[in-house]
């Protein structure tokens, strides 16, 4: 199997299970994120039930003579330090993800709606990562 | 608790977690979309292919279930436009700083039982429940 085509056949995966949860809806995710309001604990469901299938691949991937399907070896991250760029990036995510209910996944899904408020958070996380890409230059590359 | 709908949050999210393992088993990537698609915005170095596959395929899933059961698929922005790209851009500078949203770090760092990741997501829910306790509890709402 081409890697293309398991990228494929995974964001369909990964987008129909989106739209499924209802994860694709900013005011239900911010519904989760309001304890102190009328409490929906859906996304919490979400996890759960997402991260288990994973930590099922991640034990099978780890197996000794485990190999991606489309040839080639695991592309796995190999950064284990709890650092400052990972306490802060994670921090200043989860104040975007509180503002408007939406990460990037949902957001990109947000676009089928076709609303303009989706092209504008769209627009605006690709240049927040390109104001990172631009700030990280002449660093040493890290990933 | 009357919004909370169980059963479609449990078969969307084994959806997810199925994406993220046709991914991983597939293709030997992880399904982190920030990252994904942060590294469309690099220079072209041949993997540019895949990343693209998957965000079409993202929007091809949740389209499809669109067609399917279009009084489901709700966008509600309950934020004004100005909070919005605000928001926007503070989630594509921190998930790149941070190496990870709620897939890379959230479904599969805790799937693969990294402490890292396990730390981000715990960051990001309590920056993210803080935050929106601020701005509907304290100031009304943006």
């Amino acid at each position: 199997m081409p890697l293309a085509l398991a990228a494929l056949a995974a964001g369909i995966l990964f987008g129909l299970g989106l739209a499924v949860s209802q994860m694709t809806n900013p005011a239900k995710v911010l519904a989760f994120l309001d304890v102190a309001g009328d409490w929906d604990p859906s996304l919490a469901v979400v996890m759960a039930g997402a991260v288990t299938v994973a930590f099922i691949a991640f034990r099978i991937a780890a197996g000794r003579s485990a190999a991606p399907l489309a040839g080639g070896s695991f592309d796995l991250p190999t950064r284990r330090a709890i650092d400052t760029p990972l306490v802060m990036g994670a921090t200043v995510f989860g104040v975007g993800w509180g503002l408007a209910g939406l990460c990037p996944g949902p957001a990109l899904t947000a676009l089928l709606s076709g609303q303009r408020k989706a092209f504008l958070f769209v627009g605006a996380m690709l240049a927040g990562m390109v104001v990172y890409r631009f700030m990280s230059r002449g660093r040493p590359a890290e990933d | 608790m009357e919004n909370f709908t169980p059963l479609s949050a449990l078969v969307g999210g084994l959806l997810i977690g199925l994406g993220a393992a046709v991914l991983l088993l597939g293709g030997g990537r992880i399904a982190g979309i920030s990252g994904i698609v942060g590294g469309m915005i690099k220079p072209p170095s041949g993997d540019h292919l895949w990343r693209a596959c998957f965000v079409v395929g993202l929007l091809i899933g949740a389209g499809g279930y669109a067609l399917f059961a279009p009084d489901k698929f709700v966008v509600q922005f309950d934020t004004t436009a100005g909070t919005v790209a605000a928001a926007g851009l503070i989630v594509g500078y921190g998930t790149q700083l941070g190496h990870g949203c709620t897939s890379g770090h959230g479904v599969c760092g805790i799937g693969r039982l990294s402490l890292r990741s396990v730390v981000a997501t715990a960051l990001f829910v309590a920056a993210a429940m803080i935050t929106v306790f601020i701005t509907r509890h304290m100031m009304g709402g943006l």
